[in-house]
């Protein structure tokens, strides 16, 4: 087992009555990251999360977190990982305060300790105004925080968020991408759960798509978006007259599929990614180089990534595709 | 809703600062494992802390002991003993463990709600000893269920109730009690982890418990019944823990009756105990 790997899992599987949440998966997640898992609703990342933090017993597989096996050794990996649930994992009767006092003493701190370090969190989250208020009366983004801040009383090696930003305003989302990124700063392994795209592109380093309890693409956020494409070309036509004409240049040079978009004068085509020619800007000009040459004039254009949805509809929605990323 | 108002800004206002954040981060040292006494002690503190903020939870230790007590004085008195203050005399130190065994079972209630809600997730993800979170609640409630004794013995006495064995016959009854409640309340931790809901929590512990309570010597001597009823009252845990604390209070302590009840409270305790982790282990 390699030492700079954080998580480790193979064929990890947790069955739910006849549902298979979790169905075999193999993760390997480096140390000192940001790990994103990324899928709908119902894909298995919670399952999969809770057999890694201790909570759920796998019913096939293994997982080991800093070589420790998450069920024979379940001790040794809690005192290494903290979680930030899906829903808060705090005592919503209780103040900022107490909360942390009592994790903080649940983690061995004395009383003084405890408040000291609750005291410096709380500040550090922004939280020391509400600090005497019970949860129940703070507003999401607090809530995320103080959830947060718990999970770091003590700084965990590995710490999981699962879904940290479902349901926060924009402000509060980038808050909490902020602090993930501090406490990544500091050494701690995040293992990263979510359904936004932007987020696992923003924060994480590798990004596992999960689908059905299953990996069905693994890699940089980078290489996923190359695996649907080199990227696409967007134009926007003088006149509508034209498009059908362009249409069938850009379909022939590009050798793609050429999307008409709402707008009666924009087109947009996805290039290929093959490496055989000129590459993904060679393909564009030599379309655009085509569509004046036919006399079409094209107002303006631009060149784009494929975004990290259109990496997940693709691997999600067309099978054969599905197949040839995994 | 000035509150909102307040913590609406606070929230919009705050922009982390990757210095300070950074520093408690790289601050966050590691102490010792805590014991598993402190620990406990430590979700003690919390059930405790529960009370502060939701105190409404006590109507169920100071107001049900209350009608409990005046109900069963005055609807049986006259017919059982002939009057009222005679019964009091046989009736407090029963009403006073029917009472509280009564409420241990808002002990799996109280699981069973805590353990819907995600804070149990985290307790169960940090390195302390297991059982610890259970046992801290169940101190608690053992804080909730000497509040109730309190307020059955004060009534009591309001009432006329004269404890022959004094106030250290009182307290020595009383800590019994406690030591066998606890014990006891391991059934309803059991059941809170099993069961769905709250509801079904709350008709199982009926279940239980009215037949354990009533038929007793809680109410009247045991005398008076049919043999196969004397049979089940012979082996009722309950009618074993009224006979000591009723000796107690009486200043007549009854070795055997104590010694039952606390066997059978070590036994209560491995059982359900047991059977507890293992559901909380696994949840």
């Amino acid at each position: 087992m390699s030492t700079d790997l954080a998580i480790e899992t193979s064929g990890l599987v947790k069955v739910f009555g006849k549902t298979r949440a979790v169905d075999g998966i193999d993760l390997a997640v480096p140390a000192g990251s940001v790990y994103g898992v990324l899928g709908p609703n119902g894909a298995g990342k919670t399952t999969a999360v809770r057999m890694l933090a201790t909570l759920l017993r796998p019913d096939a597989g293994v997982a080991t977190v800093f070589g420790h096996d998450v069920v024979r050794e379940a001790d040794a990996v809690r005192s290494r990982v903290s979680l930030t649930g899906q829903y808060a994992s705090i005592d919503e009767d209780l103040t900022g305060t107490e909360n942390l006092v009592l994790l903080g003493r649940l983690l061995g701190h004395r009383k003084p300790a405890a408040r000291e370090r609750a005291a410096r969190l709380l500040d550090a989250f922004g939280l020391s105004e509400a600090a005497g208020k019970q949860v129940k009366n703070y507003s999401g983004g607090m809530r995320r925080r103080i959830d947060i801040a718990a999970s770091i009383l003590k700084t965990p090696d590995v710490l999981f968020l699962d879904e940290p930003t479902t349901g926060l305003d924009p402000r509060s989302r980038n808050q909490v991408w902020d602090i993930v990124r501090v406490i990544v700063a500091q050494g701690t392994t995040v293992l990263l759960t979510t359904q936004y795209l932007d987020e696992a592109d923003q924060l994480a380093s590798r990004i596992a798509v999960i689908d059905h309890g299953k990996v069905i693409a693994e890699g940089t956020p980078g290489e996923l978006k190359a695996s649907v494409g080199a990227g696409s070309i967007h134009l926007r036509l003088r006149s509508a007259d034209q498009r059908p004409e362009a249409e069938a240049i850009l379909a022939r040079t590009l050798g793609m599929e050429v999307q008409r978009d709402a707008d009666p004068v924009a087109l947009t085509a996805r290039i290929s990614g093959d490496e055989s020619d000129v590459g993904a800007a060679g393909r564009a000009s030599a379309a655009l180089a085509e569509l004046a040459g036919a006399g079409i004039h094209v107002d303006n254009f631009s060149l784009g990534q494929p975004s990290l949805d259109e990496v997940f509809l693709a691997l999600t929605d067309h099978p054969t595709e599905q197949e040839a990323a995994a | 809703m000035t509150t909102a108002t307040s913590s609406e800004t606070t929230s919009t206002s705050y922009t982390p600062v990757a210095e300070s954040l950074g520093a408690v981060v790289a601050a966050g040292e590691q102490p010792p494992r805590p014991s598993a006494l402190s620990a406990s002690i430590t979700f003690g503190w919390r059930a405790m802390l529960k009370i502060k903020h939701v105190p409404e939870q006590l109507f169920d230790v100071t107001a049900f002991p209350v009608m409990m007590t005046l109900m069963f004085t005055y609807l049986f008195g006259g017919a059982l003993a002939g009057s009222t203050t005679d019964y009091l005399q046989y009736l407090l130190p029963g009403i006073l463990v029917m009472s509280v065994v009564m409420i241990t079972m808002y002990t799996g209630i109280g699981v069973n709600t805590d353990i819907q809600k995600g804070v149990f997730d985290r307790f169960r993800t940090l390195p302390i000893w297991r059982p610890s979170a259970l046992v801290g609640a169940l101190l608690g409630d053992v804080a909730r269920y000497a509040m109730a004794s309190v307020v059955i013995l004060v009534l009591g006495l309001i009432l006329g109730f004269r404890p022959g064995g004094g106030l250290a016959g009182v307290v020595l009854a009383v800590a019994l009690l406690m030591v066998f409640s606890f014990a006891f309340s391991w059934i309803w931790t059991m059941f809170g982890l099993l069961l769905r809901t709250d509801k079904s929590v709350m008709g199982v512990s009926m279940l239980v418990l009215f037949p354990l309570t009533f038929l007793s010597n809680v109410f009247v001597n045991p005398e008076t019944m049919p043999g196969w009823l004397q049979a089940f009252v012979d082996v009722n845990p309950i009618a074993h823990l009224v006979a000591a604390v009723r000796g107690l209070i009486e200043g007549q302590p009854d070795a055997g009756e104590i010694t039952w009840t606390l066997v059978s409270g070590g036994a209560l305790l491995a059982i359900f105990g047991t059977l507890t982790m293992r559901l909380y282990n696994r949840k």
